[in-house]
């Protein structure tokens, strides 16, 4: 029985040394622009770079107060539109400041009401385009100190706070204000982590509430206020650490105690119920002493009250800052 | 594998540990590192430096379940690149974040624990790093092992330093601690194994 064998491979059919090197440095340099495609993918779905977001709506133009705008103070410059709405801190949408105006940008505001209650003659639910219309939005620049060592300092178009608890009346017995935000899993994705106690409440004394600095914002920059920064309606106290001034606020009540507030419950030893910004009083793993300014690359010392001190001192007169932080 | 082979390989996990560093630097260049373009520099670069550090303690437990000995010979190249983004992210914190403002930085080095415990873990990589090359190996001997068996210690500093920065989310930081624990429980494991060709 014949077996054939297969010929001997002929000299013609050996590849060329030449074709064998240039077949393996193409597949060597298509591994190399593979992986390195695949890792500035990999970078930038994961480190994220910010991205930038359309801008808003216009204020209409009656909902804005005529008031001149007041004069911002020497070493301040406002902050940049695209800054502002870029970086936030709004724990309910996103942990990550780089993120929150992307997953803002789906965030309905409207329809919208207020439930202004406690202890008070005439508690009533607002409309927040009821509330614009009954009280200008005035613009007020103020700097914003977060409690992580930022700071900011933003064109805001609001109301004093004051405006409307003046509307409802409080009674003689009600001795502090609760502002809490929205809370609905469905519309604020991060409320389905338990990263913070939902929903988000922030409280101030019924004097601070009353002070001409402390305003209730719906808008930026002559501009609708942004869902990342706490559209429709957020409180905005500016001698305190940002965290202070809830966003998205959908109920405020008059209460004769004192509210138990979000990150004070979170951790009581860090985040105190007054959270004052003050240089000398460090949080209990890092210093409060310097901030950066956004835009700005070195630090600038931090002032007690945030710099409003001659506005709000009297409000603490004969209280131990370090003790009631 | 040859020689040939692993100098392609090693010149590939280079170019890509640099694609970070070329992405964070393009993206600074046109000012589009957001708002605060430090603290992102800082954070990433960090980031970048507990990755690298991940990766090298992975060699030696992927070598002995692979079956690649040669896994080894990246081992020390991730080290070091763990480093050189440790060395941008210090840097980066005397400069641009302290304005080498040394008593500011003395001060955060004693009374932030967060500090504290990321000068540690640098501190702890710098003889590391140093004693990283054949001469240092050929010459400690037996005591090279010990020394680079402090390695976990860095990874548990970087962790720490990592958790205590973050206010309320600690995701992040939990993925790289449980990734940690997970590489030091298979050392704790497999020291009762003994030891075969590839171990």
């Amino acid at each position: 029985m014949v077996i054939k064998r297969p010929a001997d491979i002929k000299a013609r059919e050996i590849t060329d040394k030449k074709l064998v090197l240039s077949r393996r440095t193409f597949l060597r340099g298509a591994a190399v622009a593979g992986s390195v495609v695949a890792t500035a993918g990999l970078y930038n779905g994961l480190l994220a770079p910010p991205r930038k977001v359309r801008p808003s709506e216009p204020l209409p133009r009656e909902l804005v107060a005529h008031t001149p705008a007041a004069a911002p103070t020497p070493g301040d410059v406002k902050n940049k539109y695209e800054e502002i709405t870029n970086y936030n801190n709004f724990y309910e949408l996103s942990t990550d400041k780089y993120e929150v105006a992307e997953v803002a940008a789906k965030f309905v505001t409207r329809p919208w009401t207020v439930a202004v209650f406690g202890l008070c003659q005439r508690p009533r639910v607002f409309d927040v385009g009821d509330l614009f219309r009954r009280f200008p939005l005035e613009e007020r620049v103020y700097r914003l100190r977060c409690v992580e060592g930022w700071s900011m300092v933003i064109p805001w178009n609001g109301f004093p706070l004051r405006k409307l608890l003046d509307e409802v009346q409080p009674l003689a017995s009600a001795k502090f204000v609760s502002l809490k935000t929205l809370f609905d899993p469905a519309r604020m994705p991060n409320q389905r982590d338990e990263v913070l106690p939902w929903p988000y409440v922030e409280g101030l004394r019924l004097d601070e509430a009353m002070h001409p600095l402390t305003i209730l914002a719906g808008g930026l920059y002559g501009e609708t206020l942004p869902p990342q920064n706490g559209a429709p309606l957020r409180l905005v106290v500016p001698w305190k650490y940002g965290f202070k001034s809830g966003k998205s606020i959908v109920a405020i009540e008059l209460t004769d105690s004192q509210p138990r507030t979000t990150w004070n419950l979170y951790s009581p030893d860090e985040y105190g119920f007054y959270s004052n910004v003050n240089p000398d009083v460090p949080h209990p793993r890092w210093s409060q002493a310097t901030e950066r300014r956004i835009g700005e690359l070195g630090k600038r010392p931090t002032r007690l009250f945030n710099g409003y001190g001659a506005e709000v001192a009297h409000l603490y007169a004969g209280m131990d800052l370090k003790k009631h932080f | 594998m040859k020689p040939d082979t692993l100098a392609f390989v090693k010149k590939l996990l280079l170019c890509n540990a640099a694609v970070p560093a070329v992405l964070i630097g393009a993206d600074a260049a046109r000012g589009n590192l957001g708002a605060n373009p430090v603290e992102f520099i800082l954070r990433a670069t960090g980031t970048m430096a507990l990755l690298f550090l991940a990766l090298t303690l992975t060699i030696t437990p992927a070598r002995q379940l692979l079956g690649a000995p040669w896994l080894t010979k990246l081992r020390r190249m991730l080290g070091l690149l763990s480093f050189a983004y440790a060395c941008v992210h210090v840097s980066i914190y005397l400069s641009l974040d302290q304005s080498f403002d040394v008593v500011a930085i003395a001060g955060d080095a004693v009374t932030r624990p967060f500090v504290t415990f990321g000068m540690l873990a640098f501190g702890f990589m710098v003889p590391l790093a140093w004693t990283s090359t054949n001469a240092a190996i050929r010459r400690l001997g037996k005591r090279w092992t010990q020394i680079h068996a402090r390695v976990y210690l860095v990874a548990v500093f970087a962790v720490v330093h990592f958790w205590l920065e973050v206010k309320a989310d600690t995701t992040k930081p939990a993925i790289f601690a449980s990734v940690f624990a997970l590489l030091l429980f298979y050392r704790f494991v497999r020291r009762g194994i003994p030891k075969t060709a590839g171990g």
